[in-house]
């Protein structure tokens, strides 16, 4: 058993059985880091109290208000009336079952899966579950990382294990270096466009080949975080020197001889030569262009450079009623180029692109250049504490000076629980990971793009790339010293 | 949780793939902190168009739903599944499901049977040929039927076994508590943990 190759994947899991299932029953899991938030823990704890349950590992576990907080007056008592009732539900759960809670005003507050990495307290080999589809965003570390329902939430809490049935693993390589301007966000939405929101179903992906080594840990995140879009329950990357780097000194991070035994493990966990994947797909990263949604569904993408598809495009019948529901909702017309929409509103932020690598890459964008008459842009870092990071580097400085509005942390109009949402028929630009129907408002249309191509389309009003836009004046740029870490 | 063996109720052809859990459940109604009362959120921003299925009056008192593939993609939320249950629905065919969809679905007592795109087609069919037609749902027997029309269905074994069951989930686990407890103790010491609090 122990000469058979194994993936990243199957290692992790195998180091987290506690009981393994027998008779088609489901192993039992253990859960080393459960992640809460206000919206799906309320009915969760409730049963814990109907019940006479106690939280059975509150050490292992951390809460942080995110989705319905506002980005705008956080020193003021929150005005929706249901939004501050979720949240003070959450203060009082977290205080009555002994659980570390980051309200809002907090420095460590934040999208949980921001503040997760942030703390150090996702490392490589562990598993993380969260209430929130976009826990798919640890496994960036190595980490086996799922989103959970709220009964699982309840079965988390009340035994820090999971039963889970095994997955199926998918290697998802990605060789070739990226061309300026196309980045971690690109690679994503070309895999789900390639495989669909339904092609990951029952399945971990790993991303590998030597465009996700290239990456940074921020540009890993990014495309774990969307796996879920991609229909995967997980998607992971190895652990190297980069996730090392990342880790080592976070508040949490292991010290001393803790850190030998932790680093010495971690090596331990790359997929072996000669292991089996279940499904393989290859993605060309040399070639890949900015890609940019047209549609209600995250698979429902093209290059920039590309059109508007028709619904006759696709032979799928599935995928041809989806595009006509599509174009109609979205109000395009196949044939349209990319770069011909207009967008109402752009949005920086999010699980997906609120950290600090994507800010100065947005910045780096916009710095010296005036903002096209008529756009709202808001910028919304991923935590309080990438706020005071991008303030210390002057990117907010960067963005209010080109006119866009600079926020407090939080989910934001990702998913428009708070008062950050379109308007019904506006159409936005946004970093953010869904492009459903009403996602962001009542009505709101959604493209889907880079930090990079969000910025860039904040200056010329239409879905834009960097490679659009005029040169800035030599004497205003300077940015460049801003993408060190 | 109830037992579920044969269910029969109202039958529901959603001829629409991708349904996804903006649509099952706007994140407007997730400012609640109950776990019931979450009819009205079922497919909010379809309710007020006329066409929209669940709008006709053969269709209103749905019980049983079938619709195209990809259902339930999206978040976590398991308000996707209460608004569901709570409309009335007892179980929803696709032929291919989210997979946290599924198990939120399993664990709230919600049949989520997998059938072919075919086997879709032909209940939309003989539903769409008599609105306002019974389909039965058959655990035991994994079947969904509608008039003479039965095919069958796939089911997690385990979801399935809970379900016509009704058994509790996490008392389950907690059979296995010494298991659980032997397994900490061999934790590794360079594993986090979030208390006592380190900030940034």
């Amino acid at each position: 058993m122990s000469n058979k190759p194994l993936t990243l994947a199957e290692k992790v899991w195998n180091d987290h059985v506690v009981v393994k299932g027998e008779n088609n029953a489901p192993d039992l899991i253990y859960i080393d880091l459960h992640l809460v938030h206000e919206v799906t823990s309320p009915q969760a704890f409730d049963g814990l109290r109907l019940a006479g349950r106690p939280v059975r590992r509150p050490d292992l576990t951390i809460a942080t208000e995110d989705h319905n907080t506002p980005t705008l007056n956080i020193d003021k008592p929150i005005a929706d009336a249901t939004s501050r009732a979720q949240i003070e539900a959450l203060r009082k759960n977290a205080a009555e079952f002994g659980i570390r809670l980051h309200s809002l005003g907090d420095k460590d507050q934040g999208i949980v899966h921001v503040v997760g990495p942030q703390l150090g307290l996702t490392q490589p080999g562990m598993t993380v579950v969260c209430g929130d589809s976009h826990t798919s965003t640890h496994g960036a570390f190595g980490s086996l990382a799922m989103g959970i329902g709220t009964s699982e939430v309840e079965h988390v809490l009340a035994t820090q294990t999971l039963s889970l049935k095994p997955f199926k693993t998918m290697a998802i390589n990605v060789e070739g270096a990226l061309r300026p301007g196309v980045t971690a966000k690109d690679i994503i939405l070309a895999v789900i466009a390639k495989i669909g929101t339904g092609g990951g179903q029952g399945y971990v992906l790993e991303y590998r080949g030597s465009a996700i080594r290239a990456l940074s840990m921020e540009g890993r995140m990014t495309i774990c975080n969307m796996s879920i879009e991609a229909g995967a329950r997980a998607g992971m990357v190895a652990p190297d020197e980069t996730t090392f780097a990342f880790v080592k000194g976070r508040p949490h991070a292991p010290t001393g001889a803790d850190w030998d035994a932790a680093v010495e493990y971690w090596k331990t966990l790359p997929t072996d030569e000669g292991a089996v994947f279940d499904a393989e797909v290859n993605i060309d990263a040399n070639t890949l262009d900015p890609f940019v949604t047209w549609g209600t569904n995250p698979a429902q993408g093209v290059s920039l450079l590309d059109v508007v598809p028709s619904p006759e495009d696709f032979t799928d019948p599935n995928e041809r009623q989806a595009a006509e529901s599509a174009l109609k909702y979205m109000d395009l017309k196949p044939g349209t180029k990319m770069k011909d929409i207009a967008v109402n509103t752009v949005f920086v932020g999010s699980c997906t692109n609120g950290r600090i690598e994507d800010l100065r890459a947005a910045a780096s964008i916009v710095q010296g250049r005036k903002k096209a008459d008529g756009i709202t842009m808001l910028v919304v870092p991923g935590s309080a504490k990438v706020r005071l990071q991008a303030e210390a580097e002057g990117l907010d400085k960067i963005f209010t000076e080109f006119g866009a509005e600079w926020r407090f942390a939080g989910c934001s109009m990702c998913l428009g629980m708070n008062p950050d949402q379109l308007a019904p028929g506006e159409r936005s630009a946004s970093t953010s990971n869904r492009n459903f129907e009403g996602r962001q408002g009542k009505g709101s249309r959604t493209h889907l793009v880079s930090p990079v191509v969000a910025a860039a389309t904040a200056v010329r009003g239409t879905l834009s790339s960097p490679a659009d836009l005029e040169p800035v004046h030599p004497l205003t740029t300077g940015i460049a010293t801003l993408g060190e870490n | 949780m109830e037992k579920f063996e044969v269910f029969t109720g109202t039958a529901v052809p959603l001829r629409r793939s991708n349904v996804d859990t903006d649509q099952l459940a706007p994140a407007v109604f997730l400012k609640r902190i109950t776990a019931v009362g979450y009819d009205d959120a079922l497919f909010a921003a379809w309710r007020n168009d006329p066409e929209f299925v669940l709008n006709q009056p053969a269709y209103k008192a749905g019980q049983v739903l079938i619709a195209g593939a990809d259902f339930g993609t999206g978040s976590s939320r398991e308000h996707a599944v209460w608004a569901l249950r709570d409309y009335g629905f007892k179980a929803v065919f696709s032929s291919k499901f989210a997979d946290i969809f599924r198990g939120n679905a399993g664990k709230q007592g919600l049949v989520a049977g997998v059938i072919s795109d075919e086997d879709t087609e032909a209940l939309w069919q003989a539903i769409e040929a008599s609105p306002g037609i019974g389909a039965t749902v058959d655990l035991v027997a994994q079947t969904v039927s509608v008039g003479s029309l039965s095919v069958p269905f796939q089911i997690d074994e385990y979801t399935r076994w809970r379900l016509l069951e009704g058994l509790d989930d996490i008392g389950l686990t907690l059979q296995n508590e010494q298991a659980i407890t032997e397994f900490e103790a061999k934790r590794p010491s360079f594993k986090p943990l979030t208390l006592p609090a380190k900030g940034v």
